[in-house]
C-alpha cells in the first residue's frame, strides 16, 4: 500500500511568505518572543547567506540593512497548516495530520483516479505550490520511509517498493529527530550525541548496526529507530477529520490608509481561500473580514473612545442592525468587523473582492488597518437544474454584484424586495433581501395550472412623507384643500367620500388613529383622486397618496 | 460619375444575389458600353455563395436573405385585457412609454403590467425616482412579491441628516433643484445597472411625480443607450412619466387620458359614497409595432378598486 508524505520545511518562513510572495527573493527572518528580548526563530536560505541565524537577537539581526523582519504568526501558521492538509484532502480521504508541517496520505486506490506514483508525487507538489506551499513530497510503501524521504530530499521523491533501504540510507541521522518540544528535544541531542560517537552519521550506517547490541544499549527505543532507518517500520495511519475552517489572515508592516491596497491584500486572501475551498470542492456563502485598526491618539484605550463606541455599546449596536459592524476598542487596537451573507453558495474570488470593496466604500473603517483576518464559511455548492423553456433569471453572481452597486447608490434599506407586516399602519412593509431563487423554488411547491388574470386593481401613489395640508371647511363640507409644498395638489373640493376610521397599536407608545377621504380636487389644469388623511391624534391634515 | 456607381449591382444590370444561385461575374464595363449599346461581357462562376468568391468588387453586396429585417418583437401581456386587445401588448426588447397627467391610471397600468410578469416566472425590477410605490397596491394588483426588486431612489436618511443638519422639521420641507436631480442621477445609474445585469423580465422606469421640466433633462442619447441595451433581450423596458420624453426611442407610447370616478350622486351625504372604479382611456401615440388599431382611435377600460370586491 502506497503512502505520501508532504512536508513543509521551515514552516514559519513557508506560512510568512502566502501572506506576501514577493519576500520569497529577499532575506526575510522571522522574529518571536516580547521586546526587548526578542529573538530570530526562523530564516530563509537568503538570511542564511548573509549570516542571520536562529537565536540571534532582532537587535543584531537589524544591523543588517538588506535584511527583512517579520514577527511570527500564529494565525498564519495555522493557515498554512489547514491548507497543508486541504491539499492533502483533495487527493485522499485519509490523512494523518503528523505535525503543523507534515501530513501523510494513505495513496491505496487512488492510482485509478490520479495516475501512477510519481504523477500523484508531482500533483501533490503542483497543488501545495498552488496553495502557497514550498514542500517536499516523498512516496513509499509505509508511512515513515515516505516521511523521511520527504524531509530529507528535496522535490519530489518517490521510493520503489522493497528499495527502502537503499533509498534512505544516504539521509543524515538528524532526519529521524524532527522538531519536538523541549523536553524531547534535550532526549534527541543525546542520542544523537551517541551515534556521533560511535561512528555512525547516516541511516544505512544505523541500519548496518546490530540489533542485539543496539537494544541492550538503546533500549527498544534504538530498535525503533533501526526500523525506521531500513525504512521497515510498519503502522497503520491516525487519520484526522480536519476542521472544516478556511480563514486567512495578514499582519502589516505598515498600516494602510487607502482602500486600493487594501483591496489588492484582499485579492490575495480571496484567492487562497477559494483554492482551498475549491480543493474541498466546497463554497461559501458567508464571508467575515476583520480589520485590525490602529490607535491614532497613542493614548490609553480605555479612556479615549475615537468615536468608537464601548464593548457593550457596540454589542447592542450590532443586535439591532442587520450587518456585523462592531467597533470594539481590545488593547491597543480596534477592530472593524464586516460580514458579508450571499443569497447563495459562490466560489468567485472576484465577485467577493468586488463587493467587499463596495462594502468598503459604503463603510469606510475610519482608522489606518494594520491586520486583516477572512473567514470563509463553508457550504455545499448548489445544484440547478437548468431547462431550456424556463423564464429568464437574473444570473446569481451577477444579481449580487447589481445589488451592492445600487445599495452603494441608494443605500441599503432602499433596494431590495416588500414584505408586508401584519399592521395596518400606515407604511407597514419592510425591505427585505431580493432573492428570486428561493421565489422560484416556492413556485415549484405551489399548485401547479395557470393562475387566474385579475383586472385592473386602481393604485395608489404615495407621498413620502405625506404633504401636510391645509383645508377649508364650508357648512361641515370639506371645500378647499391646499398643500404648500405640491402646487398642482391645491384646489376646490369637487367630490369626496368618507371619512373611514383605523386605528391600532392604542397599547403601545406609536399609537395611531386616522380618518380618510377620498377625494377629487380641481386645479387649474386637471382633475385629480387624492386620498386625504386627517390624524385624530397629532390632529393634522396631510395628503397620502393619489389614485393612479 | 463616380467611379462607386460601376461597381453597383444595379449598375451592371444585375437583380440582388440570393443563396444557392449562379453568380455573374461582370468584367469592367467601358464607357461606350456602358452609354452606348450592349451589355458588358459577362463570365458565369460557379460559386454558390458570396463566402466563396474571392471578387473584391462584390465584396461590398450584400446578400437578400442578410438584410437587415427584423422580425417583429414578441408581444407580452400587459395584464389588462383591453389594452392587450388594443395595442397587441407590451413588446419585448423594447422601450415603452406610458404617459398621462395624475390620476390618469398610468400606475394601475405599471402595476397590472408587473402582476402579468410576475405570474409568467419572471424577475421585474421598478426603479422609483419618486419613492411613491404603496405595497399594498402592489399586492392588490397581484404582484408577486418575490420576484420584484423595488429601488427606491432619493436621499437615504443619512444624507438627509447630513444635508438638513439636526432640524427633523427642515428635512421635510427643504426642496431644492438638486433634491429633484439626485434622484433622476440614480434613477439612471440605476437603470443602466440593470440592463447591464440581465435577467429581468420587464424593468419599469417610475418617473412620475418628476417635475416635467426635470425629467426632459434626460438627455436622447441615454434613452438611446437604454434601448440598445435592452434590443434583442426578452426584457420589457417601462417608462412612466407625465409626458412623454424619450422620443423616437420608444417603440410604443401610450398615452392615458385623465380618470373619472364612477361616483353617484353628489347629493348623497359623503359617507355614503365610495371610489369604486377609476375609468381609463387610453391612446396609441406612437408604435413601431406592426399591428396597428383597427376601428377607434382610443380605448377605455375601468379599474376596480381593492375594496370594490
Amino acid at each position: 500500500m502506497p503512502f505520501a508524505c508532504i512536508f513543509v520545511p521551515n514552516f514559519p518562513v513557508t506560512a510568512a511568505f502566502r501572506a506576501e510572495p514577493e519576500l520569497r527573493a529577499q532575506a526575510v527572518a522571522i522574529f518571536e518572543g516580547k521586546p526587548p528580548l526578542e529573538k530570530i526563530f526562523a530564516v530563509n536560505e537568503n538570511a542564511g547567506r548573509v549570516g542571520i541565524a536562529p537565536g540571534m537577537t532582532k537587535a543584531q539581526a537589524e544591523l543588517c540593512s538588506e535584511l527583512r523582519l517579520r514577527p511570527r504568526s500564529f494565525l498564519q501558521e495555522s493557515s498554512a497548516h489547514a491548507a497543508l492538509l486541504d491539499c492533502a484532502q483533495s487527493f485522499s480521504p485519509c490523512v494523518e495530520d503528523a505535525a503543523v508541517n507534515t501530513a501523510i496520505l494513505d495513496l491505496a486506490g487512488m492510482e485509478s483516479l490520479f495516475g501512477t506514483l510519481p504523477e500523484i508525487a508531482h500533483a501533490l507538489f503542483h497543488c501545495a505550490a498552488g496553495l502557497g506551499l514550498d514542500v517536499n513530497v516523498g512516496v513509499a510503501s509505509n508511512p515513515d520511509a515516505a516521511v523521511l524521504a520527504a524531509r530529507g530530499f528535496p522535490g519530489v521523491t518517490v521510493v520503489p517498493p522493497g528499495k527502502e533501504a537503499e533509498s534512505l540510507g544516504s539521509l543524515a541521522v538528524e532526519v529521524l529527530f524532527p522538531q519536538k518540544q523541549e523536553g524531547q528535544q534535550k532526549e534527541a541531542a543525546h542520542l544523537l550525541e551517541t551515534l556521533a560517537r560511535w561512528g555512525v552519521r547516516d541511516l544505512r550506517a544505523l541500519a548496518a548496526l546490530p540489533e542485539v547490541a543496539l537494544s541492550e544499549r538503546l533500549g527498544q527505543e534504538g530498535l525503533r529507530w533501526q526500523q525506521l532507518a531500513r525504512g521497515a517500520a510498519a503502522r497503520t495511519l491516525v487519520p484526522v477529520e480536519a476542521p472544516a475552517v478556511f480563514e486567512e489572515a495578514m499582519e502589516l508592516e505598515f498600516p494602510i490608509v487607502l482602500l486600493e491596497p487594501l483591496a489588492f491584500l484582499l485579492n490575495r486572501l480571496l484567492d487562497q481561500i477559494c483554492a482551498r475551498l475549491a480543493a474541498r470542492a466546497l463554497n461559501t456563502q458567508e464571508l467575515r473580514l476583520t480589520l485590525g485598526l490602529q490607535n491614532l491618539t497613542g493614548s490609553d484605550p480605555q479612556s479615549d473612545t475615537v468615536g468608537i463606541p464601548s464593548e457593550s455599546d457596540a454589542a447592542e449596536v450590532a443586535g439591532k442592525t442587520q450587518f456585523a459592524n462592531q467597533y470594539f476598542v481590545s488593547g491597543r487596537e480596534g477592530k472593524f468587523c464586516r460580514t458579508l451573507r450571499l443569497p447563495l453558495p459562490m466560489l468567485d474570488a472576484k465577485l467577493f473582492l468586488k463587493l467587499l470593496q463596495l462594502d468598503l466604500n459604503a463603510h469606510p473603517p475610519g482608522a489606518p488597518i494594520t491586520k486583516l483576518h477572512l473567514i470563509a464559511e463553508p457550504a455545499r455548492p448548489r445544484s440547478a437544474q437548468g431547462g431550456l423553456f424556463l423564464p429568464p433569471s437574473p444570473e446569481p453572481e451577477k444579481l449580487e454584484l447589481t445589488l451592492a452597486r445600487i445599495a452603494g447608490l441608494v443605500g441599503e434599506a432602499r433596494v431590495g424586495s416588500l414584505e408586508l407586516l401584519d399592521t395596518h399602519r400606515a407604511e407597514g412593509f419592510r425591505m427585505r433581501r431580493f432573492m428570486p431563487g428561493a421565489a422560484q423554488e416556492n413556485r415549484a411547491q405551489a399548485a401547479s395550472g395557470p393562475a387566474k388574470e385579475k383586472s385592473a386593481v386602481a393604485a395608489l401613489r404615495m407621498f413620502r412623507p405625506p404633504l401636510r395640508a391645509a383645508v377649508t371647511w364650508e357648512n361641515g363640507e370639506l371645500t378647499h384643500v391646499t398643500c404648500a409644498r405640491k402646487k398642482e395638489v391645491q384646489g376646490s373640493v369637487l367630490w369626496k367620500a368618507g371619512p373611514w376610521r383605523s386605528s391600532g397599536d392604542w397599547w403601545e407608545r406609536e399609537a395611531w388613529a386616522l380618518d380618510e377621504w377620498d377625494i377629487a380636487v380641481q386645479n387649474a389644469e386637471e382633475v385629480a383622486l387624492y386620498r386625504l388623511v386627517h390624524d385624530l391624534l397629532g390632529g393634522g391634515w396631510f395628503v397620502e397618496g393619489t389614485y393612479d | 460619375m463616380s467611379s462607386a456607381v460601376f461597381s453597383t449591382s444595379a449598375a451592371y444590370g444585375r437583380p440582388f444575389v440570393f443563396d444557392g444561385e449562379e453568380v455573374v461575374e461582370c468584367l469592367q464595363p467601358t464607357g461606350a458600353e456602358l452609354f452606348g449599346e450592349g451589355r458588358p461581357a459577362q463570365r458565369v462562376i460557379s460559386a454558390v455563395s458570396f463566402g466563396a468568391l474571392k471578387d473584391s468588387r462584390l465584396a461590398g453586396v450584400t446578400l437578400a436573405s442578410r438584410l437587415g429585417v427584423r422580425p417583429a418583437p414578441e408581444m407580452v401581456s400587459s395584464g389588462i385585457a383591453a389594452l392587450d386587445a388594443y395595442t397587441g401588448g407590451l413588446p419585448r426588447g423594447c422601450l415603452t412609454e406610458i404617459c398621462g397627467p395624475a390620476s390618469s391610471g398610468r400606475t394601475t397600468v405599471l402595476l397590472s403590467a408587473l402582476a402579468a410578469a410576475t405570474r409568467r416566472g419572471e424577475c421585474c425590477a421598478v426603479v422609483d425616482a419618486g419613492d411613491t410605490l404603496d405595497p399594498q397596491s402592489v399586492v392588490d394588483a397581484g404582484v408577486e412579491l418575490d420576484r420584484l426588486l423595488w429601488v427606491r431612489c432619493g436621499e437615504n436618511s443619512s444624507q438627509k441628516l447630513l444635508r438638513a443638519g439636526s432640524n427633523p422639521e427642515k428635512k421635510n420641507f427643504v426642496k431644492s433643484e438638486s433634491s429633484s436631480e439626485q434622484p433622476l442621477e440614480q434613477l439612471l445609474r440605476a437603470a443602466d445597472l440593470l440592463l447591464e445585469s440581465g435577467g429581468f423580465g420587464m424593468i419599469a422606469l417610475d418617473l412620475g411625480d418628476l417635475p416635467p421640466q426635470t425629467a426632459r433633462r434626460i438627455p436622447l442619447t441615454t434613452w438611446f443607450r437604454f434601448r440598445r441595451a435592452v434590443e434583442h433581450t426578452p426584457t420589457v423596458l417601462l417608462a412612466v412619466e407625465r409626458q412623454s420624453i424619450a422620443g423616437s426611442c420608444s417603440s410604443l407610447l401610450i398615452k392615458l387620458g385623465q380618470g373619472i370616478p364612477q361616483h353617484s350622486q353628489f347629493a348623497s351625504p359623503t359617507h355614503a359614497q365610495l371610489l369604486t372604479d377609476l375609468e381609463i382611456t387610453a391612446e396609441i401615440a406612437r408604435s413601431r409595432m406592426e399591428r396597428k388599431p383597427v376601428g377607434s382611435a382610443a380605448v377605455t377600460f375601468a379599474s376596480k378598486t381593492a375594496w370594490a370586491g
